[in-house]
């Protein structure tokens, strides 16, 4: 083993710099995705079949399919089009699909979005159906009794399984590796193989940053958990 | 005397059952009417049609002299013509539940403040004094912090008719309150209860509880298959009942 390539100042800051992209495709991914997730597992549970069959259609597909295809479908299919090419510079729709991290954001996203919305959809559902009935009967409208009493309810109960969609997703970014303009902890492992042909080296120093990475997370959502869960706890004497 | 509730012939059914075959009832100020009957009676299915928490076919429900506007859904069954209406109505006829129904995620505080500044919009520190002020009035003390899960099931209940009273209401409705308890934590609630009657208070009680409908409520009805069969005078129609299925159920009853 020779990890003293490792520790070369060269190659440290080949891994942070990706350990910086890595992060920043999960956090920008994984927040946008969870904003959008609330909105549409409030339609995903509508009973007017208008509103929540397309939602249901759209977590279906994305859930159906590996996240390493979307990831292509988005960079080397809908960015390689000749009308995406040949328009990005004038139309702003297209702008964005120049750049390859956007190309990835948004494939991760829609990919996290999906899964999140099914969580919080069947958290929703679970909805102890007593305390809805009293917020009704307290005067709450319809609305209030979503924002009020479901959404926050249903937020807390999905955090448990939350947090596995987000170390799951942490370890999804490194499918932005097989982007070759994308450089992230994956990208980083497989520039410094391919110098110095040392794949233990460089993929144990890959794995262990990932799994410090998810260990931190894991750490983070016990401390939420403890915050916004309390009540599901046993009582303290 | 002011009628604070009065319902008016109210139908209910289930696909082609009838639960309710036209129940009346009229609740002057300060009247406590207990409910009973055995299971499947129709009395809770009655009480929940008050505050629309179940939708009648048929009947008429005014609250303080405010009639509730109801049409006819597609499904036969009546729904709110005005939802406005029905929100400002419901916090007039705050409930509680059998099983409690405090909000979870909520400590003991957040739940009673929560319809006040929410439905009424009262100003937070005012629902936070009135609050306060209703724990007291339930016997709960150092409680305001804690979550619903960590009280007893007596403790809840008290929580949940303080949350009950923040609305100040017109009249409580109380859908079995203590079925769900500890047979040695029914005394605590029922204890409150009292005291809110003994205070004036209009309410009506759907209950098992036998001796709080013959020592504390002034108004008994007995539901038997959709329609009362008996009512009255609780000394006069617990101890010397008319009917015979009255007579059947309170040999049951044991009390």
């Amino acid at each position: 083993m020779q990890f003293d390539v490792i520790f070369e100042p060269a190659t440290l800051k080949l891994f942070w710099q990706g350990i910086l992209v890595s992060l920043k495709l999960l956090v920008i991914s994984v927040s946008i995705g969870a904003l959008l997730s609330i909105p549409l597992a409030v339609l995903r549970v509508s009973r007017n079949k208008w509103l929540s069959t397309p939602v249901w259609l759209y977590t279906y597909v994305m859930r159906g399919t590996p996240m390493l295809i979307q990831v292509y479908l988005i960079y080397y299919g809908v960015a390689q089009l000749d009308i995406v090419q040949a328009n990005w510079d004038t139309v702003a729709l297209f702008k964005p699909f120049k750049d390859a991290l956007f190309c990835c954001v948004l494939a991760f996203t829609l990919n996290t979005c999906a899964y999140t919305t099914e969580m919080l959809a069947g958290a929703i559902r679970d909805t102890n159906h007593g305390e809805v009935e009293a917020a009704k009967a307290m005067g709450m409208s319809k609305w209030q009794v979503m924002r009020r009493i479901v959404l926050p309810s249903a937020l807390r109960r999905t955090l448990p399984s939350y947090s596995n969609e987000v170390i799951m997703m942490l370890h999804g970014t490194s499918l932005a590796s097989t982007v070759p303009a994308l450089m992230d902890i994956t990208g980083a492992a497989r520039s410094v193989y391919s110098d110095y042909y040392l794949p233990f080296e460089a993929f144990i120093t890959a794995g262990a940053i990932y799994l410090v990475l998810t260990f931190t997370l894991v750490g983070l959502f016990k401390l939420a958990e403890r915050r916004w869960l309390a009540y599901l706890q046993p009582r303290k004497a | 005397m002011s009628i604070k509730l009065s319902v008016d012939n109210l139908h209910k059914r289930y696909g082609s059952h009838e639960v309710l075959k036209g129940v009346s009832l009229t609740a002057n100020a300060g009247d406590v009417i207990s409910i009973i009957g055995s299971s499947g009676s129709g009395k809770s299915t009655f009480l929940r049609c008050i505050n629309m928490l179940e939708r009648p076919h048929m009947g008429r429900i005014t609250v303080a002299g405010e009639e509730m506007k109801l049409v006819t859904a597609k499904d036969g069954m009546f729904k709110a013509a005005d939802d406005k209406q029905l929100q400002m109505m419901r916090a007039k006829l705050a409930m509680v539940f059998q099983h409690f129904n405090l909000w979870a995620h909520m400590t003991v505080l957040e739940n009673i403040i929560e319809a006040p500044v929410n439905v009424l919009k009262v100003p937070k520190d005012e629902a936070i004094a009135r609050a306060r002020k209703y724990l007291d009035k339930v016997g709960l003390k150092d409680v305001e912090d804690k979550y619903p899960a960590h009280m007893s099931g007596g403790q809840q209940q008290r929580v949940a008719i303080a949350r009950a009273l923040a609305v100040e209401p017109e009249v409580m409705l109380f859908d079995e309150p203590t079925s769900a308890l500890d047979p040695e934590l029914v005394g605590e609630v029922l204890r409150v209860m009292k005291a809110l009657a003994e205070e004036g208070r209009t309410m009506v009680v759907v209950t098992h509880e036998m001796a709080f409908a013959r020592e504390v409520s002034n108004h008994v009805i007995f539901l038997h298959k959709g329609l009362i069969e008996e009512q009255g005078d609780p000394k006069a129609v617990l101890v010397n009942p008319k009917s015979e299925r009255l007579q059947q159920f309170l040999k049951g009853s044991l009390k």
